[in-house]
Parts: C-alpha cells; sequence; structure tokens
C-alpha cells in the first residue's frame, strides 16, 4: 500500500443465509481519484458500499479495510461518518418538509446554549451551497427544489461532514442530462480540492468520460482494476468486464415489418392536475403502426410521462380536450379499465412505486391487470394462475427459483419482465412502456428489448419512453420529441440522431 | 419435530399461533382444573365473543385495504338500539327487525364509504367521527335508557340448534354439522393432492395427509361432542353458527374472488393496482360499507344475547377488534392479512379473557395481560421479519383461508433448476435501507 492510497479494502467477503453476496473482493482507491465501481444489479456493489460505510458492521464480515493507512473497524454509519467517509444513496435522504439548511445540519445542529444557532447554520449553508454551485434561499423547503438540486444538497450536507472519501450511489439515476453535467463537473471540481469518489454508475458514457480507474464487479467477485487514461478504456470494455464476454452489439438485430396505422391520438391537451391553468400537453398529435416501435424523446419534465398517463384512461392530469382513434373509430377511454379494455397497456417509469404491490409474488402479479381471464364463475382458478406466470418466466426466462417467489426479491432486470408479463398477459394492440430498462443492468437490458421487438413483430404498436437517447435511437423505427408539454418533431429512424434529438428536444417548434 | 412439519407443510414456527391457542387451552385446562373445556365454558365462549370475531372479520378486510374502523363500536350500539325499539314500538315481528338493522348498517357503511373513498379523508377520522356521532344517536334514539327485545331477537344471540330427529342422547343438528366438517376435511385434502398431481408437484408420503386429517378430524370430533353433550336444551350456539358461515364466505371472497384480490392490491400498492385497472375508490368503498353491515349484526347479535339494547352497549369493541387482525398477522401498513388469521388472533384473546375470568383474575389484570400479549404477538412477528425470516404470523395465516389445498402444493412445488446466486444476493441488496 503506497501513500497515495486513500482506502484498500482486501479481501472482504459477507455472507448472507444461503448466499455469499461477496467473495475475496478487494479495491484499492487513490487519494484524489474518482473511482467508478461497475457491475451488473445484483453484482455486490451496494454490498460492499454498505460493509464499507458500517452499515454491515465490523465482524458481520470478513476481510479488512484500511482507510488513510490505517486499519478501521466501523460499527456504524456514524462511525464511518466520523472517519470521513459519506455515502449518499441512490434515494435521497432528505427531507421533503424542511429547509435546506435543516436538512444539511440534520442531526448535527450546532447549538448555543441549548438553542440552535441559526446564524450560524444559514451563513454556513450559504458557503457550502456555493461550493456545489446552488444558489437558493437556505430556508428554502427541499421539496421546492428539484432532483438535480436535492443531490447538490446532499452533497453540501457531505461536505459539510468534513468529507475525504464521498461515495455516490448511481448519482445521475434521476437527474436529466443537464443536471446530470452539472453533476459531474462538480465532482471534478471536488477531485481536484484532494476530495475522493467512489461512484456507482450504469451510465457508462459518464464513467468513461469522469473516472480515472474503475474496479469491475462481477456476481460478487472483483474481477479487475482498469486505469481509465493508462489502458484507453472505453464503453465496450467496461462492457466486456462487467457481462464477462463481449456484446457485439446492444441491440438484438431487427428488421421491422410495418403495417397501417391503428392507433391514433389527435389534438391532445390536458391540464396539470393541480395547478389549474397549466397544460402539460399541449395539442399533441401523434400516431402508431402496426409492428412499429415509436420512440418518445424529451427531457425530463417534458410531459412524456404526462402523455403517456393521459392516454392511459386520463390516470393523469385534467382531460381537457383531443381524441383517440383505434383502427379508424374514435373511442373514449375515461378510465384505467376502459383502456386496458380498449387494448391499451402502461408499463409505468417507476417499478418500485408505481409499477408493482412489492407484497405480492411473481404469479399473482402476473395477472393481475387481467384476472377475469382465468376467472370461472366466481373464483379465481389459482392452478391457471400458476400455469400462466410458469409460462411467462419461461419465455421470458425470468431468474427466479419459483413463480411463488416474492417480487421485491427479484433484480430490477426480473422485476420489469415480470412487468412486461403482466401486460403481456391482456394482450394488448398498443404497449406504452415508460423508460423500460431504468434501473436494469446491461445483459438484461438487451433481453427487454428482444422482448419489446418480439411484441411488435406480433403486429402490436409499442411507444417507448426513454431518457437515454441511444436506446431510443437502437430501438425506435420512429421518434417524436417532446419539449414543454409539445410534439415538436417526427424523425424516422435515418433522420434521427443524437444531435437531430437533442435539438428538437431543448427547441421549440420555431427554430426546429 | 420432522413429522410435525411434513404434517404442517414446511416451517413449524409457521403455526406458532395456532400453537400458541392450543397451549391456552391447555394451560387454563390445567390450571383451572379442568373448567375450560367443558360443554357448558365453550358455549359461553363462543357466545361471549362471536360479535367481536364477526368485527373481526370487517375489521381485518378495512386494515388489509390501508385503513381503519373506529366506529364499529357505536355503530353496533345505535343499530341495536334501534332495532329494539322498532320491534318495541312498531310491533314489527323479530326478522324484520334483523332486516331492519342490516338496511340501516348499509346506509350507515355508505355514509362513511362516502367520505373515506370518494372524498378522501383518512379513515382514522371519518370513523373516530362516527364513534361519536353513532354513540351520541344511540343516547338520543333510547334516550340513554335500556330497551328489551322479543323473544324471537333473543335466539340471535343466545339460541342454540334445536333438537330434531331421534332421540341419541346427542343434539343431532350439532353432530350433523360436525361431521359434514369432517368430509369436507377430507374432501379438501383429497382434491388438493388431485390438484397437485395434476400440475406435477412433489406429493409427500401417503402417511403425511393421514395424519393431519386424522388431527383435524380429532379436533372437530372432540368439539362436536362437547357442543352436543352440553346441559339439556343447549347445543353449537347460534352466533357460532352465523360466525362460521361468515368465516367461510368471507374466507372465500378474500381468497378467491376478483374482488379479494383487489382489496388486497389496494392496500400493498394503490397506485400500482389503479394504474392495473383496479377501481381503488370501489374497493374502499366497499370495504368500509361491509364493516358497517358487520357492525349491525354484531351488535344486533349482542342484543339478543343481553337481551336489551343498551346506552353503553359496544364500548370499546373496536379495538378488541383490531387487536384480534394485528394478532392475527395483518400489517398496520396495509396489504397483509387474513380472515382466518384474525378469527385465530380473536380466539386467543377470547380464551386469555375466559380463562382469566376462570382463575378468578380481576378485569385489570386481564387488561393488562391482554395488552402485554399484543404487544408481545407483533413484536415478535416484527422481529421475524426484520431478521429476513418470513413473518410466522403471515405465513401461517396464508396457508389457511381456503386456499390451504393449491397453496401449500405450489409452495412444496420442485424448484426450477437453481439460478445463478446472483439472484440471491439481489435479494438481499434489494433490502434497501
Amino acid at each position: 500500500m503506497n501513500n497515495h492510497t486513500i482506502l484498500e479494502m482486501r479481501s472482504i467477503t459477507k455472507e448472507f443465509p444461503g448466499v455469499k453476496a461477496l467473495s475475496d473482493v478487494s479495491i484499492e482507491v487513490r487519494a484524489g481519484e474518482i473511482h467508478a465501481i461497475c457491475g451488473e444489479n445484483g453484482a455486490g456493489k451496494s454490498t460492499l458500499m454498505k460493509v464499507l460505510s458500517g452499515l454491515y458492521p465490523y465482524g458481520d464480515y470478513s476481510g479488512q479495510i484500511f482507510f488513510q493507512g490505517e486499519e478501521v473497524q466501523f460499527k456504524d454509519i456514524r462511525s464511518s461518518e466520523a472517519a470521513g467517509i459519506v455515502i449518499i444513496h441512490q434515494e435521497l435522504a432528505l427531507i421533503p418538509e424542511l429547509s435546506i439548511a435543516e436538512n444539511i445540519f440534520l442531526g448535527n445542529e450546532p447549538t448555543r446554549f441549548g438553542v440552535i444557532d441559526w446564524d450560524f447554520v444559514n451563513r454556513t449553508t450559504l458557503e457550502l451551497m456555493a461550493r456545489v454551485g446552488l444558489s437558493e434561499d437556505p430556508t428554502t423547503r427541499v421539496k421546492d427544489i428539484g432532483v438535480g438540486k436535492q443531490q447538490l444538497v446532499e452533497i453540501a450536507k457531505a461536505l459539510n461532514k468534513s468529507v475525504k472519501l464521498l461515495i455516490l450511489d448511481e448519482p445521475t439515476a434521476a437527474l436529466n442530462e443537464s443536471d446530470s453535467q452539472h453533476l459531474l463537473d462538480l465532482m471534478s471540481g471536488l477531485r481536484s480540492k484532494g476530495i475522493s469518489c467512489i461512484m456507482i454508475s450504469h451510465k457508462l458514457n459518464e464513467i468513461e468520460q469522469i473516472a480515472d480507474s474503475i474496479t469491475i464487479i462481477r456476481d460478487g467477485k472483483s474481477i479487475e482494476t482498469l486505469h481509465v487514461k493508462e489502458d484507453g478504456v472505453d464503453e465496450d470494455r467496461i462492457i466486456r468486464g462487467m457481462v464477462g464476454r463481449s456484446l457485439e452489439s446492444r441491440f438484438p438485430d431487427h428488421t421491422p415489418t410495418i403495417g397501417e396505422t391503428f392507433f391514433e391520438v389527435r389534438n391532445w391537451t390536458v391540464g396539470h392536475p393541480t395547478v389549474s391553468d397549466r397544460l402539460v400537453c399541449k395539442n399533441e398529435s401523434f400516431h402508431v403502426r402496426r409492428g412499429e416501435i415509436v420512440g418518445f424523446a424529451g427531457l425530463m419534465g417534458a410531459g412524456r410521462t404526462e402523455l403517456a398517463r393521459s392516454v392511459f384512461g386520463r390516470s393523469y392530469g385534467n382531460f381537457k380536450s383531443g381524441q383517440i382513434f383505434i383502427n379508424g373509430k374514435e373511442v373514449t377511454l375515461r378510465s384505467v379499465p376502459q383502456a386496458i379494455n380498449a387494448g391499451l397497456a402502461y408499463v409505468t417509469e417507476d417499478r418500485k412505486s408505481l409499477g408493482l404491490n412489492l407484497l405480492d409474488d411473481i404469479k399473482t402479479t402476473t395477472v393481475s391487470a387481467d384476472l377475469r381471464r382465468i376467472t370461472h364463475g366466481l373464483v379465481v382458478d389459482k392452478d391457471e394462475e400458476f400455469r400462466v406466470a410458469e409460462e411467462y418466466r419461461k419465455s421470458l426466462r425470468t431468474k427466479t427459483p419459483s413463480v411463488n417467489e416474492g417480487v421485491a426479491k427479484l433484480s430490477g432486470g426480473n422485476q420489469q419482465k415480470v412487468v412486461l408479463a403482466k401486460w403481456m398477459f391482456t394482450d394488448p394492440d398498443l404497449l406504452i412502456l415508460d423508460e423500460p430498462t431504468r434501473g436494469i443492468d446491461v445483459g438484461a437490458k438487451y433481453e427487454i428489448y428482444g422482448i419489446i421487438q418480439k411484441l411488435a413483430d406480433q403486429g402490436k404498436g409499442v411507444i417507448v419512453i426513454s431518457s437515454e437517447l441511444p436506446e431510443l435511437l437502437g430501438l425506435s423505427d420512429r421518434i417524436y420529441t417532446i419539449f414543454e408539454g409539445a410534439i415538436t418533431g417526427e424523425l424516422t429512424r435515418e433522420e434521427a440522431n443524437q444531435e437531430s434529438l437533442m435539438k428538437l428536444m431543448t427547441a421549440s417548434r420555431k427554430s426546429a | 419435530m420432522n413429522s410435525l412439519k411434513q404434517i404442517f407443510g414446511g416451517n413449524t414456527r409457521q403455526f406458532g399461533m395456532i400453537f400458541a391457542l392450543v397451549a391456552l387451552v391447555v394451560f387454563f385446562q390445567w390450571r383451572t382444573g379442568g373448567k375450560t373445556l367443558t360443554s357448558g365454558n365453550l358455549m359461553n365462549l363462543f357466545n361471549g365473543n362471536s360479535y367481536i370475531l364477526i368485527l373481526a372479520i370487517g375489521m381485518v378486510l378495512v386494515i388489509i385495504a390501508g385503513h381503519i374502523d373506529l366506529s364499529v363500536g357505536s355503530i353496533a350500539a345505535f343499530v341495536g338500539i334501534v332495532v329494539a325499539i322498532a320491534m318495541r314500538d312498531w310491533g314489527i315481528p323479530w326478522y324484520l327487525g334483523v332486516l331492519l338493522g342490516l338496511a340501516l348498517g348499509a346506509i350507515i357503511g355508505i355514509w362513511q364509504g362516502f367520505w373515506v373513498a370518494y372524498v378522501g379523508i383518512p379513515a382514522f377520522i371519518v370513523t373516530l367521527a362516527g364513534m361519536l356521532l353513532f354513540r351520541g344517536a344511540n343516547q338520543a334514539v333510547g334516550d340513554s335508557n335500556t330497551v328489551p327485545v322479543p323473544e324471537g331477537f333473543q335466539y340471535l344471540g343466545a339460541g342454540y340448534l334445536p333438537e330434531i330427529g331421534p332421540n341419541t342422547g346427542y343434539n343431532n343438528l350439532t353432530l350433523l354439522i360436525g361431521f359434514a366438517l369432517v368430509a369436507f376435511v377430507i374432501y379438501n385434502e383429497v382434491r388438493g393432492r388431485r390438484k397437485a398431481q395434476k400440475i406435477g408437484t412433489e406429493l409427500p408420503p401417503t402417511w403425511v395427509p393421514v395424519a393431519k386429517v386424522a388431527l383435524l378430524s380429532a379436533v372437530i370430533l372432540y368439539a362436536t361432542y362437547m357442543f352436543a353433550t352440553g346441559r339439556p336444551g343447549t347445543s353449537f350456539p347460534v352466533p357460532g353458527i352465523i360466525l362460521g358461515l361468515l368465516v367461510i364466505i368471507y374466507a372465500f371472497i378474500s381468497n378467491k374472488t376478483i374482488l379479494g384480490r383487489h382489496v388486497y392490491a389496494v392496500g400493498g400498492n394503490r397506485h400500482a393496482a389503479e394504474l392495473s385497472g383496479v377501481q381503488s375508490k370501489r374497493v374502499n368503498f366497499l370495504v368500509m360499507m361491509n364493516m358497517s353491515i358487520l357492525a349491525a349484526l354484531a351488535g344486533m347479535i349482542f342484543v339478543g344475547r343481553s337481551t336489551a339494547s343498551g346506552p353503553f352497549d359496544g364500548t370499546g369493541w373496536e379495538l378488541d377488534a383490531i387487536a384480534a387482525v394485528f394478532i392475527g398477522g395483518a400489517a398496520v401498513t396495509g396489504g397483509v392479512g387474513t380472515v382466518v388469521g384474525s378469527i385465530i388472533g380473536g380466539l386467543v384473546m377470547a380464551v386469555l379473557n375466559n380463562g382469566l375470568q376462570l382463575l378468578g383474575a380481576g378485569a385489570d389484570d386481564t387488561q393488562i395481560i391482554k395488552g402485554l400479549v399484543l404487544l408481545v404477538a407483533v413484536a415478535f412477528d416484527v422481529y421475524n421479519k426484520s431478521q429476513g425470516k418470513p413473518s410466522i404470523i403471515g405465513l401461517l395465516t396464508r396457508n389457511f383461508g381456503g386456499g390451504g389445498g393449491s397453496r401449500k402444493a405450489e409452495s412444496s412445488a420442485p424448484q426450477p433448476a437453481p439460478t445463478e446466486q446472483a439472484v440471491g444476493t439481489k435479494e438481499v441488496i434489494s433490502h434497501d435501507v
């Protein structure tokens, strides 16, 4: 171990009953570097970080941790934070009803004679916010600022704890492009001030852009450590390490067979659910053909989800005006059941809070959107339920010991397969997939893409909403762009590329 | 121990609650010198607790859907007094009185369901208001007086199965019910086994189901014997029959029908349920309304048993019902719970109550012990969940409720080729803090 090493984790092994989550994992982080940890979902990244942060206390794992040259034995998060290691979780740990300043000082409020010293709090908060590039009033409540800024507040909070090693778990997962870029710039800034970072991310382009070295973890083992500059690492190299093989292409080969237009939305206008004069969909029109995969591109907050959900049985917002035509006939879909009966299916962007009942098992989830099909008389037929779920488990290759398993126990990719199965079981004509691969690892993404293409080949229409432009470009036969609740462009597969899309996603119709 | 496991399918600890119930009965039988398991005491136990158990049936659905109902005691009292006065002053026959009571319960249910489901006021508030409102209404209508009910109506709460058929020395109807139950247990086991065979799952050796059926049948027959040989004029009590029917009906609804699925779905994740086409408002409305109807029924049974309706009927019932549901394995956050589990939870409380009374314990000690039991039962369950072990009570009760056969068959289904370890790892990691 040389002087430049700030952290070394040596032969970490962590077992859960029946499972070895980490086996003999070693990682070395140099002082003042950004060190990325890559691996598929379930590879053991988060477990490793929980060991490091003391969430799994010393004695719960085997192996040694050296921090700044000394062996450390953290017994809880407090002790790791005292040493200068701060972890920022994927789900932010801020309290929405408290102000920025209160959040930053939560749990370590400075007092004078037993009373909180608000002058000091606000003054320090301003300094910290300046360091992360925030210019809000420190008394603004956290719920009133965007996710991107909340992320910055988290970092400010870490800086306040005089952090030496900052751990960021999927920091940009919920951020749009410009907020992500800002965050990455900030991380470089911290690096130049000597603060080391460990970053867990699925966004390989970001890792390639910012990381100094990369440790790859696969199946609970550390596979290799790459030095980005010295080794000339690129995305393909990382993927090869993560999956243990090279993925020739990130998208399965596909030749679309596109039929006639069967689904059309005209002049769709929808108001915001609570703010009465704000429109989330402004006079939007689009159509989908049979066998076609249609992409919807737009920045976060552009109104993509709002459009999808308002079309799906008006499950979002205040419907103002607009028409839906299915096979040339106008239909009115006032509720989700009506939309499902009309052959629509909507897979939400937020699996855990909107897509799944995490208390359910795989088989009940699979049939939950069309229980009537397995109900005879009054009785829900559980044998048929089991049979149906088994069928989808096999055809979608869901990795699970059995369909009796709870969905909460599955990885993101497998959860998504169960959600897809649930909607495939309703035998829809049009599937709307909102961020279908969010939080899913590379290998599972490839499989999901294959499923989407297969659905299109069966003559169904598929709408894919995604924040990842490469995904839209690789998958879609046609792409609409949305900006501030309006459709700003329609590009064919040939016309579309990152630049042309980005231009339409960020500008109004006039400049397009 | 292994044989026990095989008989009950899987983990013996799943049966903690039933075991606790049996242990309690045995304990009190010993301590009271045999006074617990007597015909008279068992009848007492059923008669004196049937209304709480009926409330627990409705309450568990309310709690699964993610709500609570504090108003059941007051509703029971209000319905009781209205029905009693209607029969006394208008002279309507007792069966019309029952119908009137159920209708009144439905109307109250519509009122509460409307506020909870369609206006969106938390059920805690709506039913807290209802608790005050209907208690006041009871005392306003009845002038805080006690109103007696006619004999026909008393049959509802204190009646027994009549003596019919040849004189066998036993109550024939009770015997019939007992035998029918045993037949059903056997039929169910055979059917479950056939189904399992059809799906192609591995079956436990034959002696296992035989032992299981024998054990269950023995318990049923013993109970039948007890009820059929009470002092002359008594037999299986009418409230017990009503309760039994309700358990069957509601276990069926919650376990086998679309509506039942939807209740669990709404409680588990309302947004996800709505986006899957579940009309959550309707579901919420129905569970709240159903609760009030059952509260009305419970109130009438109580009035029948105590021969009169009074201003303090039903005080504290809501808490007994809620306690039964939570001891029976329901989750405060909704989405989890079973009808049969709640009945077992209610019986645990009832046996405790009864046993302590027989031992001569005062109301003070009884309350303290009941409070501790509730706390310990739920704490034990929470501890187990936090250890990543399955919820004992949850598992226990999931295996019941009519779906026993197929559930068990599935859980012993052959595990498809063990997938890579990563699956297991994910399970642990997704346990986010």
